[in-house]
C-alpha cells in the first residue's frame, strides 16, 4: 500500500474493488485500487480507456451508475469513509466538498437555463444557508466566507450577492464580458467557453476536491492549451486539490505535480511528474511513454506495446500486464504485485522489483 | 511542376449551401474548402493538419469525389478527375483508396472478413476465380498482422486496432496506388496507435504507396508525413517539408498550432502563451487574412487583403503577407532539438 508522505493526505483509497454487471457478464473493473492525495496538489491519473480512471472518479464523487457493485475497499475524505454515506450525505458532500467536471459540458449544462441561472444555483446550494447579514463572500484561503451571519437577509439582497460571486467565478476563469455571459445559453457559447463555464461552477463552490475527467479532449488544440494555462493559473489561487484525469501523457506533464497511472483496473505506478518521465520504472510505464509519437522527436520507429487492452470479464490471472509485460516472469502470473514504494514518492507495482528477482 | 508529382489540387472549392425560408431558398455558403492548392508527390506521404471544421476531411472527401467540390481541379496523370463522368469513375476508385476514422462503423457487421477483402476485390475487377481470392485475402490478412483464423469472423470479434487492420487489408484489395487515411488512429488507444501507425509506415514501404495523412494530432504527422499542409477556415496556412515546418514554421498559425501541443515532458511542458481567442464560425469566415482575428502579428494589411499562398522557399508555401519577415522565435519543437544535438 503506498505510505502517506510527510504531506497531509486528503483523500485515501484502499483496496477499492468495483465490479460492473453487464450482459456479457461481470466486469472487474476495478481490482484493488490504492490510492492517496495530497492537499493542494494537482494529481493526475493516465491510463488508456477502459482502465478504470473515471471510474475511480466516480466511486469517490459517489456517482457510480447502478449496475456497478462495489465489492470491497474504502475511500478516506477528511477522516470519513464515502463508500459508508447515503446518497442524500454524498449529495450534500457534493455539493459542498467534491466538485465533478466532464468532458462534454452540453450534457450537463441545462439547455434551456442561462449560464447565470445555472451558475447561481450552484452556488446558492453551497453557500444559500449561510448568506446573512454580516456575511461576506468566501476568498481563496478561506472557503466557508465570514463567520456565521448575525441576521437574516432579504431575498432581493440574496440575489444580489448570489450575482455577484456568479460574476467573479465567471472573471476568474477568465470569461470576457462575464454580465452578457450571464445572460447566455450554453448554445450560444463555444466548446472551450462552456468548459469555462462547467469550471467556473465548480470553482465558486471552493470544493477541497475537484476532479476533472478528460476536460479538453473534446478540443481543439489551441483551445486546449488555453484551459490547461487556466488550469495552471487557477492553481495558484485556490487550496483546492485537483485530480486531472486523461489519457494524454501531455497534459499530465503540463499541469500535474503527480501522476497515477493505471492499467486494467490496478495503479501500477505512483510519482512525481518530473520521475515518472525521467525514470519511469513500471514496464507498461515504459512502454506507453516510448509509443507516443513526441512532436518534438523525429520520426524514428515507434516501440509498441505488443498486444492489446484485456477483456475485463475475464482479466488475466495476478498482474493483469503479464500477458503484453516483455519481462515477465513465472511469479506474475502467480500473485499480484503490490504497490511499493522504490524510492520516497515513487511507488511501483511490479514484481521485477521484488527481492526474489533481483537476486536471480 | 516536378516530375515525382503523382496528383496535383489547383484552385478547389466545396461550398455548402445554407438554406432557409419557407422556400429553401439558398441564403449563403459554408465555404469548407475554399480555394485550396496543393501537390503530393510519387511514393511520400502528405499530412493535412487542421483543427476541428477547417476543412482537412472535405479536400480529402472531394478529391476521391465523395462530395462533389464546387470548383477546381484535381489532376492526377494529367487529367482532371474532376471532369471525369460519375459511371466513368470506378477505374479511377480502384487506384485511389480511403480509410475512415471509425473503425467501428466502417466494416459491415454482417460480412465476415474474407467476404469483405473479396468483395472489394471484386469491384476493382481484377480477380477472376474463387480460389485466387482467397490467397489473395490470406496474403492481404497477413500484410496487415492478421492470420488466416481471422477471415472466418465478424467485425464484431475484432478490437479497435485490430478492425482498423481490416480497414487496411480491404484498402489495398484493390491494389491501390493512394490511399487517404482519415484520422486513422483517432479511436485507439496509445498503445496501440503505436502498432498501427508502424504497419501503415511498413505498408506505404512495400506496397510503394502514396498517403494522404489528415489528422489533428501534430504529433503523429510529424511521425507519418513527408510533407506537411496546415489548414484553417478552409484555407492552406502553410505547405513544407515536415523538418522545415516543426523546426522553422513562417505562418504564424502553424507556429502558435506547434506551441499548443502538449508535451509529454516535463522538462519541455512548462512555458508558452497560448494562442488568444476561438476559432471563427465557418459560417461567418473573417474577411482578408482568415486569421487575422487571432494573430498577434496581424496589421490593417491582413484585414484589408487576402494573403495567397505563395512560395517562400524552395520546397516552402507560405500564406501570410509578412513571412519571412515576422522572426518567430523557434517553436517547442526546434527548441528541443537544439538541447539534445
Amino acid at each position: 500500500m503506498e505510505k502517506q508522505s510527510t504531506q497531509q493526505a486528503l483523500l485515501q483509497i484502499e483496496d477499492l474493488r468495483v465490479d460492473f454487471t453487464t450482459y456479457a457478464g461481470k466486469v472487474k473493473v476495478l481490482n484493488g485500487v490504492d490510492l492517496t492525495l495530497h492537499e493542494g496538489e494537482i494529481f493526475g491519473l493516465v491510463g488508456e480507456s477502459g482502465c478504470g480512471k473515471s471510474v475511480t472518479a466516480l466511486t469517490i464523487a459517489g456517482l457510480l451508475p447502478e449496475n456497478s457493485e462495489i465489492i470491497s475497499g474504502k475511500v478516506l475524505f477528511e477522516g470519513d469513509d464515502l463508500l459508508k454515506k447515503s446518497s442524500n450525505q454524498m449529495r450534500e458532500t457534493r455539493a459542498m466538498k467534491v466538485a465533478m467536471i466532464f468532458q462534454d459540458p452540453m450534457t450537463f449544462l441545462n439547455p434551456v437555463l442561462t449560464v447565470g441561472t445555472q451558475l447561481t444555483e450552484s452556488i446558492d446550494v453551497r453557500y444559500g444557508k449561510s448568506i446573512g447579514e454580516g456575511w461576506r463572500p468566501p476568498k481563496s484561503g478561506d472557503p466557508l466566507g465570514s463567520t456565521t451571519p448575525s441576521g437574516r437577509t432579504g431575498r432581493r439582497e440574496k440575489k444580489r450577492i448570489l450575482y455577484e460571486m456568479a460574476i467573479d467565478a465567471l472573471r476568474r476563469v477568465r470569461l470576457p464580458d462575464p454580465e452578457r455571459m450571464m445572460k447566455s445559453f450554453p448554445h450560444e457559447l463555444s466548446g472551450g467557453m462552456r468548459q469555462r463555464v462547467m469550471i467556473a461552477m465548480a470553482l465558486a463552490r471552493n470544493p477541497d476536491l475537484l476532479i476533472a475527467d478528460e476536460i479538453t479532449t473534446a478540443l481543439d488544440v489551441t483551445i486546449q492549451a488555453q484551459i490547461l494555462e487556466l488550469l495552471r493559473t487557477l492553481r495558484g489561487e485556490l487550496k483546492s486539490t485537483i485530480v486531472v484525469i486523461t489519457h494524454d501523457l501531455g497534459v499530465v506533464a503540463e499541469v500535474c505535480d503527480r501522476i497515477g497511472v493505471m492499467y486494467a483496473g490496478d495503479v501500477v505506478e505512483v510519482a512525481t511528474v518530473d520521475d515518472l518521465f525521467a525514470k519511469p520504472m513500471h514496464p507498461y510505464t515504459q512502454g506507453l511513454l516510448h509509443a507516443i509519437p513526441i512532436v518534438t522527436g523525429g520520426n524514428e520507429r515507434l516501440e509498441s506495446v505488443r498486444g492489446t487492452v484485456p477483456d475485463l470479464i475475464h482479466p488475466p490471472p495476478a498482474c493483469r500486464f503479464n500477458p503484453r509485460c516483455p519481462h515477465a516472469w513465472d511469479l506474475c502470473a502467480k500473485e499480484k504485485p503490490k504497490l511499493l514504494a522504490q524510492s520516497p514518492g515513487h511507488f511501483v507495482a511490479c514484481h521485477l522489483y521484488t527481492q526474489e528477482r533481483k537476486a536471480s | 511542376m516536378s516530375e515525382d508529382e503523382y496528383l496535383r489540387v489547383e484552385g478547389l472549392k466545396t461550398w455548402f449551401p445554407v438554406t432557409g425560408g419557407i422556400l429553401g431558398r439558398v441564403k449563403s455558403y459554408v465555404k469548407a474548402v475554399d480555394g485550396v492548392s496543393f501537390h503530393i508527390e510519387k511514393g511520400e506521404s502528405f499530412g493535412l493538419v487542421g483543427e476541428s471544421g477547417s476543412g482537412k476531411t472535405t479536400i480529402a472527401r472531394s478529391i476521391l469525389r465523395l462530395i462533389e467540390p464546387t470548383a477546381g481541379q484535381v489532376f492526377l496523370d494529367g487529367s482532371d478527375i474532376l471532369k471525369i463522368k460519375r459511371r466513368n469513375l470506378k477505374p479511377i476508385r480502384r487506384r485511389l483508396q480511403i480509410i475512415f476514422q471509425d473503425p467501428y462503423a466502417s466494416l459491415d457487421p454482417r460480412q465476415t472478413v474474407r467476404s469483405m477483402l473479396v468483395e472489394a476485390m471484386k469491384a476493382s475487377g481484377s480477380v477472376p476465380d474463387l480460389a485466387e481470392a482467397y490467397q489473395r485475402a490470406l496474403y492481404l490478412i497477413g500484410a496487415v498482422g492478421l492470420n488466416e483464423d481471422h477471415l472466418f469472423r465478424y467485425p464484431h470479434e475484432f478490437s479497435g486496432g485490430q478492425r482498423q487492420r481490416i480497414a487496411v487489408a480491404r484498402a489495398l484489395a484493390t491494389n491501390p496506388e493512394f490511399i487517404v487515411l482519415d484520422e486513422p488512429t483517432s479511436f485507439l488507444d496509445v498503445s496501440v496507435q503505436a502498432q498501427v501507425l508502424n504497419l501503415l509506415k511498413d505498408l506505404q514501404k512495400d506496397f510503394k504507396l502514396t498517403f494522404l495523412f489528415i489528422t489533428h494530432n501534430l504529433s503523429v504527422i510529424r511521425y507519418m508525413s513527408d510533407r506537411v499542409g496546415v489548414m484553417y477556415l478552409g484555407k492552406m496556412m502553410e505547405v513544407a517539408d515536415a523538418e522545415e515546418l516543426y523546426n522553422a514554421p513562417e505562418h504564424p498559425y502553424t507556429h502558435a498550432l506547434i506551441n499548443s501541443i502538449p508535451i509529454p515532458d516535463p522538462a519541455v511542458a512548462k512555458r508558452r502563451a497560448p494562442l488568444a481567442g476561438e476559432v471563427p464560425s465557418i459560417t461567418n469566415v473573417p474577411v482578408g487574412c482568415v486569421f487575422h482575428t487571432r494573430c498577434p502579428y496581424a496589421t490593417q494589411k491582413c484585414t484589408d487583403e487576402e494573403p495567397l499562398l505563395r512560395q517562400t522557399g524552395e520546397r516552402h508555401w507560405t500564406a501570410c503577407h509578412y513571412a519571412k519577415e515576422l522572426n518567430l522565435p523557434p517553436p517547442v519543437t526546434a527548441r528541443r532539438r537544439q538541447q539534445t544535438s
